[in-house]
């Protein structure tokens, strides 16, 4: 007996390894070399240079813009991917004919193959003065700019992220019990009711999936407020490129990104609960 | 972001289309007639085997097949890079930056991948001291010649008496102005912040570098463009973000905005200034009457350079006048040779924006080496964008 759980628990720590070890190098290491980093101070000609402070994380409130856009500008980006998102992914696993199914998962899913970069660049174009303000000066809407604006830097969001937000809560919702939609209508229950107090229910932790998803991959979002945003809507991301790479101060840029990770794992944490709660499911464990 | 998907595509579709317009006009040059057939590639490979045509010096040492440049924005002729290519079978990737600062931090953290790269005047004593770039070995640069440069342009090239790095051009940096849209004249650094926030509200650039956007909000108040003094720089944070609300973008590639009518007015250098007003006649380049930045570009060689051969033998290939003389003609800016002044066509010397007039060159001041590495300013700028 013994010895065949001592070669269970053999096995499983070896098929487990690799993953151990790619944790370990990739994610456990780094971050304890920022963390290092972010008691460190900035060397005289930038980078870092040894010390043992505090000061950095003193100073965090000089970044308290960039920390406020990310905290209001994530959640809304995410509302926004839901926004679009729920309806596709309902007509998608309700509604949609079977043999159309894969087709419109594909159209969703190819768009993601062509890099990001490439489709903001894309947008930057569309919005820019050669796009649709080129268009509609000609029915004498003139001088109208879309580009390096909050909205520009939204759209960008909800676009790219948006099959990020379609596939959980399509998961969840392909998943239904049919059954118990009928039940509901069996009991009396008008179609809204239904939706809401069935369909939409059942489908919260797809939404809290897509949401908590979205909103981490958004925390370090600094692609788009740099191309739609035109450097002017400052993410916590872009105000760590701007320390690594123009001010050189890394100790205060590792401080921020340590910052940035504890959020995160709140943020996670949070969806977590609220999922829980309000789908009253079992506990969905995302960490 | 620099890799293009057209790296390594035999022909790009616009070429293809420029050679099929030709073909089809039924003009055909020399060398396509040899390309197209072959003839060419022959003729070539028989001269170096029969020893008609001497292998190139450097043949010797391997250049490998790739090489990488870190420059700045719309400065390079593509086509150099092209015939490069061709003539030394070396590829060349090409990065874009829009600071000083930015290419220090890659180079400090290691590993930049660069052959070569194109710094500043005032970084060079910098990086010397860090002992990130390389005392350049003049006898692999035998294209370059130091007797025919203006030593006020080149002196910081040269520390004790050692190259670390040979000049590209000179320039200045002004502002430019889509006198279409803004028709107010304008000469000064003053006209400049006070436009932005009024006609040019929502349509105005300055540069993502610390170096000229502190340094010309400085010139609103008449201080020194290199100014550190703790209060100066408060009045310039002071203007800075009065003025972010009204801009267009805080980015230092602003000619795709100009170009497409999005932006009215931007900080700009030289040589954006000459290939801008070149294509589009209304955007005009104006030096702020207080003065400014005078610069010059140099190419310099990293230490830690994967492919120095072929650094050395790029570097050596755009020191050639001939080849110098055709990058003066895409890039905008001034050269700093003579023997490649002497190449330039009369209206590119006579071109205000390339050589303005004495009263108006003799303000500017060149970038100070304390002013790149200054925290304090570098924390100002982070202070500005983060606005």
């Amino acid at each position: 007996m013994r010895g065949t759980r001592f070669r269970k628990n053999l096995v499983t720590a070896l098929l487990l390894a690799p993953a151990a070890l790619w944790l370990i190098v990739f994610l456990v290491l780094p971050f304890i070399a920022i963390a290092i980093f972010s008691v460190g101070e900035r060397a005289p000609e930038g980078g870092y240079q040894a010390a043992l402070t505090f000061a950095q994380y003193a100073n965090l409130p000089a970044r308290a813009n960039a920390f406020w856009n990310t905290m209001v500008l994530a959640p809304v980006g995410a509302l926004g991917c839901l926004l679009v998102a729920y309806p596709v992914a309902y007509y998608l696993a309700l509604r949609a004919p079977q043999r159309w199914r894969l087709i419109l998962l594909a159209l969703i899913v190819i768009p993601f193959w062509t890099s990001l970069l490439m489709r903001t660049y894309a947008w930057l174009y569309i919005l820019g003065g050669r796009g649709i303000p080129a268009l509609l000066a000609y029915v004498g809407i003139e001088d109208l700019r879309l580009i390096n604006t909050p909205g520009a830097v939204l759209l960008g969001i909800v676009y790219g992220y948006l099959p990020l937000m379609i596939l959980p809560i399509y998961v969840s919702l392909e998943r239904l019990d049919r059954r118990l939609l009928e039940a509901s209508a069996d009991l009396g229950a008008t179609p809204l009711s239904t939706f809401i107090g069935v369909t939409l229910r059942l489908s919260l932790p797809g939404v809290m999936t897509g949401f908590s998803l979205v909103m981490i991959l958004l925390l370090g979002e600094y692609l788009i407020p740099t191309l739609l945003g035109g450097g002017k809507v400052f993410f916590i991301g872009n105000a760590l490129v701007d320390l690594f790479l123009q001010s050189r101060n890394w100790p205060f840029g590792s401080a921020i990104a340590i910052t940035l990770v504890l959020v995160s794992v709140v943020v996670l944490i949070l969806a977590n609960r609220i999922s829980t709660r309000l789908s009253g499911a079992r506990r969905v464990d995302l960490i | 972001m620099s890799k293009s998907y057209r790296d390594g595509l035999p022909i790009s579709p616009e070429k293809f289309v420029d050679q099929l317009m030709r073909l089809k006009r039924g003009s055909i040059s020399r060398r396509d007639f040899l390309g197209l057939t072959g003839l060419g590639v022959a003729t070539a490979v028989m001269a170096r085997e029969l020893g008609i045509m001497p292998a190139p010096a450097f043949a010797a040492e391997s250049l490998g097949d790739r090489m990488s440049i870190a420059t700045w924005p719309n400065y390079h002729d593509p086509a150099t890079f092209e015939s490069f290519k061709a003539e030394i079978g070396v590829a060349v990737e090409v990065n874009v930056f829009g600071s000083n600062e930015e290419m220090l931090a890659k180079l400090q953290a290691g590993g930049s991948g660069w052959s070569l790269f194109v710094p500043t005047n005032y970084t060079i004593s910098t990086y010397k001291k860090l002992g990130i770039i390389e005392a350049l070995d003049m006898a692999k640069l035998g294209n370059f010649d130091g007797s025919q440069e203006d030593a006020r342009f080149t002196a910081e090239g040269t520390i004790d008496g050692t190259i670390y790095a040979v000049p590209k051009n000179w320039g200045t940096t002004g502002f430019a102005v889509n006198t279409k849209k803004l028709a107010k004249p304008m000469s000064s650094w003053k006209e400049f912040w006070d436009t932005a926030m009024v006609e040019g509200d929502g349509r105005t650039m300055v540069h993502d570098y610390q170096l000229t956007t502190i340094g010309n909000a400085l010139k609103y108040y008449g201080y020194s463009f290199n100014s550190l003094k703790q209060d100066e720089l408060a009045k310039a944070e002071e203007l800075l973000l009065k003025v972010k609300p009204h801009l267009f973008a805080v980015s230092s590639d602003y000619q795709p905005s100009m170009r497409s009518g999005d932006a009215w007015m931007t900080m700009c250098w030289t040589n954006d200034g000459a290939q801008l007003h070149r294509d589009i006649a209304e955007i005009a380049y104006v030096l702020g009457k207080e003065g400014g930045e005078i610069w010059t570009d140099f190419y310099a060689i990293p230490k830690d350079a994967p492919n120095k051969p072929a650094g050395y033998a790029l570097l050596n290939y755009l020191m050639n006048p001939k080849i110098a003389v055709k990058e003066h003609l895409a890039n905008g800016a001034p050269s700093i040779d003579a023997r490649v002044n002497a190449l330039l066509p009369k209206e590119v010397l006579d071109n205000p924006i390339l050589y303005p007039a004495a009263d108006l060159l003799k303000p500017l001041e060149f970038g100070a080496a304390a002013t790149l590495t200054d925290p304090g300013r570098a924390e100002l700028m982070a202070r500005f964008k983060s606005a």
